[in-house]
């Protein structure tokens, strides 16, 4: 057989690509639940971390109804679009949009009793996309708790930002200068402070060293996504 | 040449398996597949989950070539052996997806490289097309293996003076944000060297890998 | 993103070989002399130029989840993006095919510089690196990708030609045996990428 014809070349092209291709197909088409699973559970589970409960990336999509009461769509003026469903909005995508075109999604939790509001943060850091969710008390004020990622700072500076030292120190810290007043003069959101916040800053944090740059975008995306928030906490007063 | 009658594991197949681990160690020796060794090992765990993975590769695409070896048009054999190879790395990478999201995430493009590992291409190329598929098993776990040997050694110096950590467990101590609440070394003012996780320091730990490896095996010495 | 920081960004901070290692296999084989490697160098940002947008244009019509509703809306839900990997490397390989018919046909001249070296470039991972990370930065448009093509390879170009005119100095030096060749080279780019850390963080 001659198998630099072309005729040959071309028969052997033909099956060599429809064999690959239905294979590749196949496993693409058999992992493709188990994969979407793995993105939904661990988006579940960095929610359920922001309120501080700590749970496997198996179990938190049992665990999520458990504590998320309701998850809302919002508009810019703070009022419920019912026809978004909250969970899917890719806020990649959203933040790019115009601020009166986007959806806000905020999560409620109940947690012993608790009332407590889940706002998911998504911006630039120093390389690349920065995320997380930032978890504010029934007073609509004090923070609970704060998780972050990242998808390319620098390992063991800006990276850091995934660390629970880092995200530790939220806690507790308010959003605003005086309580139950939701204007956006009152607004001062969380920042990060080089060299490190005295320790009756309640609104500061201290930055890690070595990753100033990650530190300040951090705390820019912090208050740029809080500050929408402000009109619902306000119904909501 | 008798290849029926010769032993599955006779001394010239053994050493197909046992010579790219130090002598002709794909890595240090060869040369090949730099690209993705370097990247990833950070730590342990992506790191061997990565050798696995071009084991996989290597020994499957080493495996189909030579059962077409005959079969393939030489015209087009460049590109038939990076479909081959191409489609078992995207069966990897799903597989990864499913089963290792955390590892996957932080392999990131680095598992696509896999394709372009010159390893592969090189062994394909060298070995694969002439060799009989048992031959071509062995001698893809044999590189595969010297390849994953120097990826876990890299890791493991970068892993433990980087972060104090090995699979990611704090075998030095945790180090607490004073030193009252440090324990282990970290109690007596140990630090870490963050220097150790930027990307220089692969460079770095490879090339004394290699000083140490020829410093041994002195016939490995370049005369140029 | 603008142009002139994805520029900068993609030559120095983002370097191939300085940041990410790709491309280290050739880079490694093809230095001994900065001729060959202004030769291999030049032809890398010439099928980055052309791979890089080529396989944007591949991605955003035809591989994205939802990227075949220009076709027809029904098909906006159907996702390829598992093919993604295999369509790169045959496009790159092809491109490369094609690139050096039309530079035997049209220049001879470049191709006596380029020839050789562009079968080798088919499996150079840098240029696979390229369109993976294009993939992943998720560019706006094409002038993006075209600009992120052309500064990654003027980012490895450099860094061949840099590493060959020290490797032709050092061949006279007094370097511990076990060292030579391939393990001094290994440390030079270790310190040369240390070099390049100075960079980060830059903004324009």
């Amino acid at each position: 057989m001659n198998t630099n014809s072309n005729s040959y070349t071309l028969i052997f092209t033909l099956v060599l690509v429809t064999v690959v291709a239905g294979l590749l197909a196949f496993t693409a088409i058999q992992l493709k639940p188990l994969q979407e699973d793995n993105i939904r559970n661990e988006k579940m589970q960095s929610i359920l971390a922001s309120i501080g409960v700590k749970e496997s990336r198996a179990n938190s999509g049992a665990v999520f109804t458990k504590y998320i009461t309701k998850q809302l769509a919002l508009k810019e003026d703070g009022t419920v679009d019912p026809d978004v469903d909250a969970f899917t909005i890719n806020m990649k995508n959203e933040i790019k949009k115009k601020p009166s075109e986007q959806r806000y999604p905020i999560y409620i939790a109940e947690n012993k009793g608790k009332t407590s509001y889940i706002i998911p943060l998504f911006g630039k850091g120093l390389w690349d996309d920065i995320w997380g969710y930032i978890a504010l008390d029934s007073d609509k004020n004090t923070i609970i708790g704060a998780v972050y990622d990242h998808k390319g700072e620098t390992p063991g500076l800006g990276a850091e930002i995934r660390e629970e030292w880092f995200q530790k120190q939220f806690i507790g810290k308010k959003i605003l200068d005086k309580p139950n007043d939701f204007s956006k003069n009152n607004f001062v959101s969380v920042h990060t402070v080089k060299g490190g916040a005295k320790s009756d800053d309640i609104h500061g944090v201290n930055a890690i060293s070595g990753g100033t740059v990650t530190s300040t975008k951090l705390s820019l995306m912090v208050k740029e996504r809080m500050e929408h928030y402000l009109p619902f906490f306000q119904s909501k007063k | 040449m008798s290849e029926d009658k010769e032993a599955l594991f006779s001394k010239k197949n053994i050493k197909l398996l046992t010579d790219p681990l130090n002598d002709n160690n794909p890595i240090t020796v060869q040369v090949l597949g730099i690209c993705s060794a370097l990247a990833i090992t950070v730590q342990l765990k992506p790191a061997i989950v990565m050798a696995i993975a071009v084991m996989f590769v290597v020994v499957l695409s080493n495996f189909t070539v030579s059962l077409l070896r005959n079969l393939i048009p030489n015209r087009i054999r460049i590109i038939v052996q990076l479909v081959i190879v191409a489609a078992l790395v995207i069966i990897v990478d799903q597989i990864l997806k499913a089963y290792a999201f955390d590892v996957s995430k932080q392999l990131s493009v680095f598992v696509g490289l896999i394709i372009t590992n010159c390893i592969i291409m090189g062994r394909l190329e060298a070995f694969a097309l002439g060799n009989t598929p048992w031959k071509s098993i062995l001698d893809g776990f044999g590189n595969a293996g010297g390849y994953g040997i120097i990826l876990i050694i890299v890791a493991f110096f970068r892993e433990l003076l980087g972060s104090g950590k090995l699979f990611g467990y704090e075998i030095l101590g945790h180090k607490g944000v004073t030193l009252a609440e440090s324990t282990g070394l970290y109690h007596y003012g140990y630090q870490n060297n963050g220097f150790m996780l930027l990307s220089p320091m692969a460079l770095i730990v490879l090339g004394i890998v290699i000083w140490v490896q020829r410093s041994k095996n002195r016939k490995l010495i370049e005369q140029h | 993103m603008d142009y002139i920081n994805l520029f900068i960004k993609s030559i120095f901070i983002d370097n191939m070989v300085f940041a990410y290692f790709l491309g280290m296999c050739s880079y490694l084989a093809v230095s001994k002399k900065v001729k060959t490697a202004v030769g291999l160098g030049a032809a890398v940002i010439f099928v980055m130029i052309i791979t890089v947008p080529a396989n944007y244009l591949l991605d955003n019509y035809l591989l994205k989840p939802g990227a075949l509703a220009w076709l027809s809306p029904e098909l906006a839900d159907i996702d390829l993006s598992f093919l993604s990997f295999i369509m790169f490397i045959a496009v790159i390989a092809s491109m490369v095919q094609l690139v050096e018919m039309v530079v035997e046909r049209f220049a001879p001249s470049l191709y006596n510089a380029l020839g050789i070296f562009l079968p080798l470039i088919a499996v150079n991972c840098a240029i696979l690196g390229g369109s993976l990370f294009m993939q992943q930065k998720d560019f706006a448009n094409v002038g993006e990708s075209v600009v992120y093509g052309l500064g990654s390879g003027i980012g490895w170009f450099l860094a061949i030609i840099a590493i060959a005119a020290i490797r032709e100095k050092i061949a006279y030096s007094n370097i511990p045996a076990p060292l030579k060749g391939i393990g001094i080279t290994f440390l030079i780019t270790g310190l040369m990428a240390i070099g390049f850390m100075s960079f980060s963080g830059i903004e324009l």
